[in-house]
């Protein structure tokens, strides 16, 4: 083991804001942004890769941030649910999960928010398979899913033509 | 959790992250997808001293065809697998990259890692067994390029015939002739977990006869297995009901698996033979040109 813990900056820009830190190798980028940046809508579930509570996007794709160096993220563009809303409004994806009652406790939501939003980037108008292979890797333990499923049908709806 | 320290460093080329390898030593390793080593690093499973990142170098995720060959680059993302048309050429590749995981690990995790990695579950080793696949490797010197085919790459479980020093550059693979067809299901109980089970078989059919067949078992051993008596049972025959129940049973009989929490051996080795079955019957209806879909079992 290292006898120093040196440290590595880096710079990324943070729901478009520019950041550098400086941060320990073994640092997990989801602890970065909750420790680091106090960004702490992203959650840490499993912390295993398996519930995906700690989905943010990093370039665009959604990734579990905590299986992510934070070195890793060096030069790259992260946006956590924090960065979803624009001048004090909730993003559509956001509004329909509160409409169809798509959460119960919220610890996921973050994660399925920012899983919704890849696929709704790539995809306006995904069938049921689309949207459940889409959310395969985030993990609900209160709603059973349907409203879920429910509020990304809605947020289809409503991004469409965005 | 938090992985034990460890020195960083990052390389910008994968000639000079071979170098560091040998200069750094033993206690150094690769960092690619990382889908695999950051999770075992924070279980503290693996404490590497140092960590080449292998993620800064350009060029190294493509998927390209050339001479009647998929070439794949060693970081090439299983999600860009999944959404290349190229790649969609072998729909058995397509198959394999579009069920690896969930979509946030696909967005990761590299083709490249999972061979190297070995893990005897890994979806991309029992797929590329099936398929006329070869290695390129890289090692520090002037003179160090190999090519490895698939079936030697691979010696044991979490072990490859790579030399510390040398790493994966390219996976190729030759384009099936028309005529043959291939399905890749593994049988998982959630998206992020690995499959309790999993089959790829390639044929090559005439008609209804099978002129060829390439049968690999995955997770049921600790590596791929290569399912040749199943194989064999497929040699020059009408595929038949009973035909494929011989097939069905000599994987059974070649399965080794070991009874953990995804289940008793004898549960494996039966829905890995059920695997088999489902595999051959859409193998069949691709290699008449069909357009199946086939993808990885929930249950």
């Amino acid at each position: 083991m290292p006898e120093t813990f040196e440290r590595v900056p880096i710079k990324l820009k943070v729901n478009g804001k520019s950041r550098a830190v400086s941060v320990e190798p073994r640092t997990l980028l989801v602890e970065l942004l909750r420790e680091g940046l106090d960004l702490t809508g992203t959650h840490v579930g499993c912390d295993t890769t398996y519930c995906g509570a700690c989905t943010v996007l990093m370039n665009g794709a959604a990734v579990k941030s905590c299986t992510i160096y934070a070195v890793q993220a060096d030069g790259a563009e992260i946006v956590t649910v924090e960065g979803l809303e624009k001048d004090g409004q909730l993003h559509p994806i956001q509004k329909a999960f509160g409409e169809s009652y798509g959460l119960q406790c919220g610890y996921c939501t973050p994660g399925l928010l920012l899983s919704t939003y890849q696929l709704l980037s790539s995809n306006k108008q995904p069938n049921e398979k689309e949207i459940r292979k889409a959310i395969a890797g985030n993990t609900c333990r209160c709603t059973g899913y349907q409203n879920i499923f429910k509020a990304i049908r809605l947020a289809a709806q409503n991004t469409k033509g965005t | 959790m938090y992985p034990q320290a460890f020195h960083y460093h990052r390389a910008s080329s994968l000639k000079e992250a071979a170098t560091m390898l040998v200069q750094l030593g033993e206690e150094a390793k690769l960092l690619a997808g990382g889908q695999s080593l950051i999770p075992l690093m924070k279980l503290r499973f693996a404490s590497p001293q140092h960590l080449v990142d292998l993620n800064f170098i350009p060029g190294t995720s493509y998927v390209k065809e050339e001479n009647g060959a998929l070439q794949f680059g060693a970081l090439t993302r299983h999600a860009e697998i999944e959404n290349s048309a190229t790649a969609g050429e072998i729909p058995i590749i397509h198959d394999c990259a579009a069920g690896i995981a969930d979509a946030q690990v696909r967005n990761r995790g590299t083709i490249g890692g999972s061979i190297a990695e070995a893990d005897p579950s890994g979806d991309w080793a029992t797929v590329l067994l099936t398929q006329a696949a070869e290695v390129r490797c890289l090692g520090p010197g002037a003179d160090s390029e190999r090519t490895v085919p698939l079936n030697q790459f691979i010696t044991d479980a979490y072990t490859t015939v790579l030399a510390h020093g040398e790493l994966v550059s390219e996976i190729v693979v030759k384009i099936p002739p028309k005529g043959t067809g291939g399905a890749y299901l593994a049988f998982k109980r959630t998206a992020p977990v690995y499959p309790t089970a999993s089959a790829a078989v390639q044929l090559s059919m005439d008609g209804d006869v099978c002129k060829d067949a390439a049968i690999a078992l995955g997770c049921v051993g600790l590596t791929a297995i290569k399912a040749t008596e199943a194989e064999a049972t497929l040699h020059g025959q009408q595929v038949t009901d009973r035909v494929i129940a011989a097939a069905m049973e000599a994987a059974r009989a070649a399965a080794d698996p070991q009874p953990d929490m995804r289940g008793s051996a004898e549960y494996k080795r039966a829905l890995v033979s059920a695997l088999v079955k489902r595999a051959i019957k859409i193998a069949m209806r691709r290699a008449r040109g069909e357009q199946v879909e086939a993808s990885h079992i929930y249950a």
